[in-house]
């Protein structure tokens, strides 16, 4: 059964490619097949392209020089990079690395693999909004730190981090601060010299760009190991010949990002509360995950007691809305997101975790809908579910 | 990611609620972990004459207590523990196998319960309050 209606609201999993960027494209997918590398013309036309498109993403960060940029196979990429990158190379100088308990898993698993290596790894708590601990931060930070990763803003719970006061903490003591951007770059205005960021991830996809590309941002100074050794592109810090028309739609989504970005965040913010107060007021015992005011504008993670995620999900799913949850039971692992326990949520209420993240073509009628459909989701299930306190049933 | 049959029960899930005066009553799985099944059942001459579920869960949690009350119902009581974990698995279709071992509890549960009967009425279905 399909239903006739569809709202598309999971845009931190996918979002669909800008058309102007897809335009930009097509050239470097149809006809254009120089390489970078190659001195001749048809080589050099896509070298330009590349670097066209690296001065976009240069700007919309406020990058020193467009040089700081590295291109990479996406977000993922760009965290391993910086992090066994900064690690490797760093070495000799100490083996700490710090970063938040609530960071993506292409940040956590690198972190936790270093430490198989003979690297410490210390995840600094956040309070019940997602907030680093900054005492805690500066307390853990010793001369033997050579690296802290912090999450600008965080995909499942929206609250925003502050950078420049953590950068002047990882400063002090002569640390590099990674910071991944993959949520934030594009929906919140960056500016890695005036907030003081030494290495930063950002996606293109979740700029409107299109899949299997990123960058990292290096700033000037700033000395890793590369992951992948060969043809020494990208300053020898990614090997492997540029994925050219990706890297012009990225590009290309990157100088929309920053043109439309005010904007774009003030009619998005205005949505969000508008769906927030729709999803959470007509309920009770349903509550907001993260910060209501410092957060990304296009997040809404909120939790319902009593019940669970997936089957909301499905719920949702079967009236033709696409949300995520942050329950174990929607994910690969049975544990649920330790974002959200990291928050201080009990495991149950964890499970009772819903995600939506809007995208820029969502309207009013899109989240209107969406949340219209939360009471009887929810009164259904908790009419099945055995933890459901007797005043509300009915 | 789900079966067809499951998706029927889990939009129309059978049995759903309580038995005030249950003769047996089996709760499994726990919160913490996402599930959490409680299944009550009435039982005359050694037969499941009514079987309810309230439970807490994913999608395949809420379709195998619903599958289990099914096949339960009208089943003696030595029929009712033999219905596996797999029966109910393959009556729905089968389940993605991260859900085979956190979302099945439910032959668990009517287990649990039928357990919970004998420990009250005794084996031979004699009242022993």
């Amino acid at each position: 059964m399909s239903a006739t209606k569809r709202v598309y609201l999971d845009h931190a999993a996918g979002r669909p490619v800008e058309p102007l960027a897809i335009e930009a494209m097509l050239p470097y997918l149809k006809s254009s097949c120089g390489n970078p590398s190659s001195l001749h013309e048809i080589g050099q036309q896509a070298k330009r392209a590349v670097e066209e498109a690296r001065s976009k993403i240069a700007a919309m960060i406020n990058a020193e020089k467009k040089e700081s940029i590295i291109f990479t196979s996406g977000a993922t990429e760009s965290n391993n990079l910086a992090i066994k990158g900064v690690a490797n190379r760093k070495k000799d100088r100490g083996l700490r690395i710090l970063t938040s308990s609530v960071e993506h898993m292409s940040v956590v698993n690198p972190c936790k693999f270093l430490t198989t290596k003979g690297f410490e790894t210390v995840f600094i708590p956040v309070d019940k909004y997602g907030f680093l601990n900054l005492e805690s931060l500066q307390k853990e930070l010793t001369e033997k730190t050579v690296l802290v990763s912090v999450i600008y803003a965080n995909a499942e719970i929206g609250t925003i981090e502050p950078i420049k006061e953590i950068s002047k903490i990882v400063h002090s003591k002569n640390a590099y601060l990674h910071v991944d951007a993959t949520a934030a770059c594009g929906h919140f205005p960056i500016d890695v010299k005036n907030e003081g960021i030494d290495l930063l991830t950002i996606s293109s996809n979740d700029l409107y760009g299109p899949r299997g590309v990123g960058a990292l941002y290096l700033k000037e100074g700033v000395r890793i190991e590369p992951l992948f050794h060969g043809g020494g592109q990208e300053k020898g810090l990614r090997s492997g010949t540029e994925n050219v028309a990706a890297i012009v739609g990225f590009g290309k989504a990157a100088e929309i990002a920053k043109k439309e970005l005010q904007t774009e965040s003030a009619q998005l913010t205005k949505l969000r509360d508008r769906f927030i107060d729709g999803l959470l007021k007509p309920i009770p015992y349903s509550f907001l995950n993260g910060h209501p005011t410092t957060r990304l504008p296009d997040n809404v993670s909120v939790r319902y007691s009593f019940i669970e995620g997936e089957s909301m999900l499905l719920s949702l799913d079967l009236k033709g809305v696409y949300a995520s949850s942050g329950s174990a039971c929607a994910s690969k692992t049975l544990e649920p997101s330790h974002v959200l326990l990291a928050i201080g949520l009990k495991h149950e209420e964890a499970h009772g975790s819903l995600m939506f993240t809007l995208g820029r073509n969502n309207t009013e009628e899109d989240v209107d809908y969406a949340a219209s459909l939360m009471p009887d989701i929810v009164n259904r299930l908790r009419g099945m579910s055995p933890l459901t306190p007797k005043e509300l049933k009915t | 990611m789900y079966t067809e049959k499951v998706m029927e029960h889990f939009k129309n899930p059978r049995n759903v609620g309580e038995i005030p005066d249950a003769d047996g009553v089996g709760t499994v799985g726990n919160p913490v972990c996402g599930d959490l099944m409680t299944i009550y059942i009435k039982v005359k001459d050694n037969r499941l004459v009514d079987i309810k579920f309230k439970t807490f869960g994913c999608g395949s949690a809420i379709a195998t207590s619903s599958m289990i009350t099914e096949l339960a119902k009208g089943k003696t009581l030595e029929e009712g523990l033999k219905i596996s974990r797999a029966n109910v698995a393959d009556e729905l279709g089968g389940l993605p196998p991260v859900k085979m071992h956190c979302s099945n509890l439910a032959a668990d549960a009517l287990h649990a319960a039928i357990e919970d009967y004998y420990k009250k009425h005794g084996k031979g279905g004699d009242v022993k309050k």
